[in-house]
């Protein structure tokens, strides 16, 4: 039981980081974006190819960094994919989502993103194969953390949930402490009136999708540390980060943040209970319960 | 000539295509006055000082600003341009703190900033004592404040106000006008759709009154005020007039 | 020649029981706004609903009611709409996004189900143990087959003069009202709410009858025919042949359905050996970018909606364009 929740916070943490991205899109385009489990992929794909870059270029560079299974060539990965996983948002919005909302309903955005998704994994799973693939071979033995109840913790685990908080808190300063905060805040509240008041609403909105895809590659990259990659990340992940903004609220950054640790929590300890391959059935129960008690989520708005 | 802050000249603009609201609206504002439009409801009051704002695209005519073309000039570009606009509804973040509110619309000052902020707080001592709560959290009369505090941020030359005492008590609406009113005085002009139109009258230099889309009638607010026919739908008989 | 016209029997088949499913879903899609982002769900429904009741009694799983195909199939169409008023209470009166993640999650929750409850479905070996119906009759060559595609033809057409019907009715006009302007429909004291629910449950129960017309011709089902890429396929259908078109929907069935028939038979034939793993990669991308392509450059698809809404809500004159 301890086991599962400790495992559970773990998984949390890279569905909150997928989350947060999603709710801000969601909000601001005002459409349900099922690509975005897609981006964490393309973060976890395009570090696995720098790790390899940088290990070959300076090889001490693939030391593993004390405990960790984790190397500096992929800290240094990590950071060109959110790089690149914040431009691959910026430019699938250019090539359709943008085109689509100048012509379409909301709903048409919904659709193309099932378009986007669907193409962006079968080429992933073209460029980098069906297979599954791990940044680090070594096995990192986990530690024992305590004997009864069992729990076993994995340096890379610790290391995860200390990294997703620190990029939340940092988020947290942004958002509430600078005038761009304020102005990506005033977009989701009320983009004419942001307009008004001087925001740049084209500009805001890429600013979102950059956030959401850096966001994503996170979460992509710590899915792949803890878990493995395959391009199947991101069918697997939608629904669990799609319930987590629900839970949180849809616009509710800091609701999708504990909305992610919910859903993580939940999927895991129902494990204790549940046969082991119903696990991908509990987000949609989660949805369910949150529509039924508290449709808007624990922080969101309702909104027509 | 130069007189004229703002010129509009033969403005159709809408919502959808091929279905204009305004219809060739023309009119005239003098730097440092308060011009007031009037009209029935769904006249296209709103909709013209929107368009003004540059959040109704312009399908034909012209909007001059102090000379200058702005017809299809994005919102926040005409922002920057010293054209400010209070929105009839919504016209503060309620997610946001005053304080908050006001830095985001104070975003482009720069290094002035923090001198506005105070001169800001200075003029509207309830938002200074309430700078950390949520604007959400304020009463009708002080969201308008609020709402005028940010559009004064940028030190506007031109203000649009859209129905500023919307929903306010007679006496919290009265202080608005006269803030409006007192703007002038620094040179500032501003532009107002008004319902309490014997309150505005008093206070306004001169009114365009629209219907359906066009102007029907302008003149100085003098003049109207004491206007048989004016007064006989806008003022007394108000409440037949808006069928 | 006999292999040609049976391989035409067959493919007809399968594309008429698609047919009915874009059917249901331009009920749900095109004449009243709903986004259904689990169709498979509900075709699921309608497979595993027709085989359980039909099915003859077996060891391992339920089933074995052994009902009359008819009643079977109908009790099918029924599992589908019940997981539909499910959806649509809790999502209806929310913002879209809601329906189109929930009805997604449904459809995850659908085949994960099927594939662990054994005792239910027969999980992942899938559900045997039924006899199609007039076997007796018909045997099991091309017989049956062409008899069978005839079973399917009716039914589509039934369904289309049906939803044809409908769509002409007040209660289409009213769909389409609430489609256009839900403010509108309300001020006129229509419930929105409840008339989207009624239609996104009869447009499921539709996909429903598919659902088991598809399990029927197989006499088999399992989490295979159930995962979410067959949605994908059917909103493909719908998209392309033109959403609000009954015709355009049929029409997008058998084109699309072809051009995925054809597109693997010619991955399988020319396509070197190692590359015939991502046959299914390479279909879900052409696919996937002829929908945002379609979104893009004709979001009203091939043969386009021909009602058109006037400024006061009224239909219009059909506006023909072009096809
Ligand atoms: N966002 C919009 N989309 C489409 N039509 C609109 C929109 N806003 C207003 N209209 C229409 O434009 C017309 C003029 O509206 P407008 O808001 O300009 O009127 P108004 O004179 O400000 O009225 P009021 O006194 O009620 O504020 C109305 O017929 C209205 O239905
Ligand atoms: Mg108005």
């Amino acid at each position: 039981m301890i086991q599962n929740l400790a495992d559970g916070i773990l998984v949390g943490s890279v569905l909150s980081l997928g989350a947060i991205g999603l709710t801000l899109v969601m909000h601001m385009l005002r459409f349900a974006n099922f690509s975005h489990a897609e981006l964490l992929s393309i973060g976890a794909y395009a570090a696995l190819v720098f790790d390899g870059v940088f290990a070959a270029i300076l090889p001490p560079l693939a030391d593993r960094i004390g405990p960790l299974s984790m190397t500096w060539a992929l800290v240094l990965a990590l950071v060109v994919a959110v790089a690149v996983t914040g431009a691959s948002a910026l430019v699938i919005d250019r090539l359709v989502f943008r085109r689509v909302r100048a012509k379409g309903s909301e709903l048409s955005m919904v659709f193309a993103s099932f378009g986007v998704a669907m193409i962006v994994r079968n080429v992933t799973g073209l460029v980098f194969g069906l297979g599954t693939q791990l940044y680090s071979k070594d096995i990192v033995f986990a530690v024992v953390v305590s004997r009864d109840p069992m729990l076993l913790i994995k340096p890379d685990q610790v290391f995860v949930l200390v990294a997703t908080l620190l990029v939340m808190v940092a988020l947290h300063l942004v958002l509430s402490r600078t005038t761009l905060g304020f102005a990506l805040r005033a977009v989701a509240e009320n983009p004419v009136l942001a307009q008004v008041n001087g925001v740049n609403l084209a500009r805001m909105i890429a600013l979102v999708w950059v956030v959401g895809g850096g966001l994503a590659a996170i979460a992509g990259v710590f899915y792949g540390l803890t878990n493995q990659i395959s391009p199947m990340i991101g069918r697997d992940l939608v629904l669990p980060v799609f319930a987590a903004t629900i839970v949180g609220g849809i616009g509710s950054v800091y609701g999708a943040a504990l909305g992610g640790f919910i859903v993580g929590i939940a999927a895991n300890v129902a494990l204790a209970v549940l046969p082991s391959g119903y696990s991908p059935s509990v987000p949609f129960l989660i949805i369910l319960a949150v529509l039924l008690v508290r449709p808007n989520g624990l922080f969101g708005e309702a909104r027509a | 000539m130069d007189d004229i802050v703002l010129r509009a000249e033969g403005v159709v603009s809408g919502y959808v295509p091929d279905l204009p609201i305004l219809k060739g609206v023309d009119m005239a504002v003098r730097r440092a006055s308060v011009t007031v439009i009037i009209g029935p409801n769904g006249a296209g009051k709103s909709t013209l000082v929107k368009t003004i704002a540059g959040l109704v695209p312009l399908s034909a005519g012209h909007i001059a600003h102090d000379g200058v073309e702005i017809g299809g000039i994005r919102p926040d570009r005409l922002a920057a341009q010293g054209i400010a606009y209070v929105p009839q509804m919504d016209n503060i973040f309620r997610t946001l703190t005053i304080r908050q509110n006001l830095d985001l619309a104070l975003r482009h000052a720069g290094a002035d900033a923090a001198a506005r902020l105070e001169e800001l707080y200075t003029r509207f001592p309830p938002l200074a004592e309430k700078r950390n709560d949520r604007a959400g959290a304020l009463s009708g009369g002080q969201r308008q404040f609020l709402a005028v505090a940010m559009a004064l941020a940028t030190r506007p030359s031109l203000i649009l106000m859209d129905e500023p005492s919307a929903g306010l008590s007679p006496k919290a609406a009265q202080e608005v006008l006269e803030c409006a009113r007192g703007l002038t005085a620094q040179g500032v002009t501003i532009l107002l759709v008004e319902q309490n139109v014997k309150q505005a009258l008093r206070l306004a230099d001169h009114c365009y009154i629209l219907a359906e889309g066009r102007n029907q009638l302008d003149g100085s607010a003098a003049d109207l005020l004491s206007d048989p026919v004016v007064g006989e739908i806008y003022l007394g008989a108000r409440r037949k007039g808006a069928a | 020649m006999i292999g040609l016209l049976s391989y035409a029997v067959f493919f007809s088949t399968v594309a008429s029981i698609l047919a009915i499913a874009v059917l249901g879903l331009n009920l749900q899609w095109g004449f009243t706004g709903l986004f259904n982002g689990g169709v498979v769900a509900f075709f699921g429904a309608g497979a595993y609903g027709t085989l359980i009741l039909g099915g003859t009694p077996q060891a391992d799983h339920l089933g074995g009611f052994g009902l009359i195909y008819p009643l079977a199939l109908a009790g099918g169409a029924v599992a589908a709409g019940l997981l539909a008023w499910v959806v649509g209470v809790l999502t209806l009166r929310l913002r879209q996004d809601y329906l189109a993640i929930a009805t997604f999650g449904i459809a995850v929750t659908f085949e994960n189900v099927m594939r662990n409850a054994e005792a239910l479905s027969g999980g992942a070996k899938g559900f045997r143990g039924f006899e199609r119906p007039l076997r007796g009759l018909f045997g099991d060559g091309f017989a049956y087959n062409l008899f069978f595609f005839c079973l399917v033809l009716l039914l589509l057409v039934a369904v289309y003069l049906f939803l044809e019907r409908l769509v002409r009715s007040p209660f289409g006009r009213l769909l389409r009202a609430i489609r256009e302007d839900e403010d509108a429909a309300r001020s006129l004291g229509k419930a929105p709410a409840r008339v989207r629910l009624v239609s996104f449950i009869t447009g499921s129960a539709i996909i429903g009858i598919a659902g088991g017309l598809y399990a029927t011709f197989y006499a088999f089902v399992s989490p295979q025919d159930v995962l979410p890429t067959l949605t994908f396929q059917i909103w493909a259908m719908l998209i392309v042949g033109g959403a609000g078109n009954n015709r355009g929907a049929v029409f997008g069935a058998f084109l699309i359905w072809g051009a995925w028939t054809a597109s693997g038979w010619a991955l399988s034939r020319f396509a070197p050996v190692e590359a015939q793993l991502y046959t299914g990669s390479i279909q879900y991308i052409l696919i996937g970018s002829i929908i945002v392509a379609m979104l893009l450059w004709r979001p009203q698809g091939l043969l386009p909606e021909r009602l058109v809404l006037s400024q006061s809500g009224q239909p219009v004159k059909p506006r023909q364009q072009g096809a």
